[in-house]
């Protein structure tokens, strides 16, 4: 089988493993506004949280497979890790937009306002922009050689950079308590929303699955096309 | 000839890009303005009723230091991309590692000069009376521009690659500084404010073990960003 033919293989099985997962994400929801409890003080509000949390998961995972793809890209150099870990570096991007999408419209009703400066929301905010510009460099760079180092040189700097983030935010929050956030702390669930929470999640990580193995095949048949057209010139 | 080692690679290639610099001064003095314009503009930057002097001064010097910093890395490696001096240095027996060190210490150098004078205007501007704070503040002053130094060299060296060299480099940069940067501006208004030395040693130990973690890994990877 040759490398093109291959790549459609892939992108027909994350086309499959993609449809799976929307129907999953449909019953889910079935799940969430039918079957699952209305929560007492935060109304209809909360069952943005059946979305929310577990595509905040999926883009984390998708941002810490970036990272540790990246380690292993110097250390291999072999291409494919290259392009998955773009491939899951873009998911997640797209992952953590709907995250920091969500979030807001949830914060408005529940805490009264769309954006506070939490801790989670800032490191989560700071996350996203990194690896906004992780897909801004490799825009920028032509050659795949350098653009597959230089983005893995970037992406195992930001999977040590992710924790101190955190950890900065963390103390700037605690050593200053702001009087206008309002965090609930968070309620040990109920176990059927556990369930649809769990459900969930597992569900965008399958919707991870399938988008990161459309666009892996997508970059390799790209990849495929411009060395056939590098072919054609010489 | 005598046998190139790390440090005499290092110091050399620091030499080069200070001499540069020197014979030009366009960037230094560019950076010094720009400097003196940011504490400036910054100062007005406020509803004086509400905000005062002291309130607003370790964030307009920590910004002010990030902004002329960003320029002057920016500098270091686009001096090599004319005439393809970089191919040339590659070329050269010299390790990446002196190479790395010795753009670390030009950095450090222009940046220390642009902070050193840069420091008593903003004293001056903000009236902020810290003569006796002073060593404490030139301490943490240094660890922030040599975890920031060390971080933006590595990430200067790979934006020079690219198109519009100028704007990638801060997109890039930033959320790296948000560990030393908050943490030297939390630093900053203890200092200010005369806080005791306890107040201070847990941002201190964010912002050390940033240095020590970011100039180590940086120091690593270089060798992928300079190797063909």
């Amino acid at each position: 089988m040759t490398r093109r033919e291959r790549a459609l293989t892939t992108a027909h099985r994350g086309t499959i493993i993609t449809g799976i997962a929307l129907l999953g994400l449909v019953g889910v929801y079935v799940r969430a506004l039918m079957f699952t409890p209305m929560e007492r003080s935060q109304g209809l509000a909360q069952k943005i949280f059946y979305v929310h949390a577990p595509v905040a998961w999926a883009a984390l995972l998708a941002f810490g497979i970036t990272g540790l793809l990246s380690l292993l890209y110097l250390m291999l150099r072999d291409r494919k890790l290259d392009l998955i870990a773009a491939a899951s570096a873009e998911v997640g991007v797209a992952f953590a937009v709907v995250m920091l999408t969500t979030g807001p419209l949830w914060g408005k009703p529940v805490w009264g306002t769309w954006w506070t400066w939490d801790a989670r929301l800032t490191s989560t905010l700071f996350t996203f922009l990194l690896f906004v510009g992780y897909l801004v460099l490799r825009g920028a760079l032509t050659d795949f050689e350098v653009r597959g180092r230089f983005s893995a040189v970037l992406g195992v700097m930001a999977l040590v950079l992710v924790p101190f983030i955190h950890v900065t935010v963390y103390w700037f929050r605690t050593l200053h308590p702001d009087p206008v956030v309002m965090k609930p702390e968070a309620p040990s669930l109920p176990s059927v929303m556990l369930v649809t929470l769990l459900t969930s999640m597992a569900v965008c990580t399958l919707l991870y699955v399938g988008f990161i193995m459309q666009r892996y095949a997508l970059a390799v048949l790209r990849d495929v096309r411009e060395e056939e057209a590098a072919g054609g010139l010489s | 000839m005598p046998r190139s080692t790390t440090a005499s690679v290092a110091f050399a290639v620091a030499a080069k890009d200070l001499k540069v610099e020197l014979r030009t001064k366009t960037a230094f003095v560019s950076s010094l303005v720009f400097a003196v314009l940011v504490l400036a503009v910054l100062y007005f930057a406020r509803d004086k009723t509400t905000v005062g002097d002291f309130d607003l001064a370790p964030g307009a010097l920590w910004v002010t230091f990030t902004f002329a910093g960003m320029l002057g890395l920016n500098r270091a490696f686009l001096l090599e991309r004319e005439n393809r001096a970089l191919d040339g240095l590659r070329l050269t027996p010299a390790s990446a590692t002196g190479i790395f060190l010795g753009k670390v210490m030009g950095n450090l150098v222009f940046l220390g000069v642009v902070e050193l004078v840069s420091l008593p205007l903003f004293i001056l501007f903000y009236d902020v009376p810290i003569w006796s704070q002073l060593p404490i503040l030139v301490a943490v002053i240094a660890m922030a521009t040599v975890g920031f130094v060390a971080v933006g060299t590595l990430l200067s060296a790979m934006v020079v690659r690219t198109r519009f060299s100028e704007v990638m480099l801060p997109v890039l940069l930033l959320p790296f500084l948000v560990p030393p940067i908050v943490s030297a501006v939390q630093l900053t208004w203890r200092i200010l404010a005369l806080r005791p030395l306890s107040e201070l040693t847990g941002w201190l130990s964010l912002l050390g073990s940033f240095d020590i973690i970011f100039f180590t890994l940086s120091l690593m990877l270089f060798e992928a960003i300079l190797v063909e």
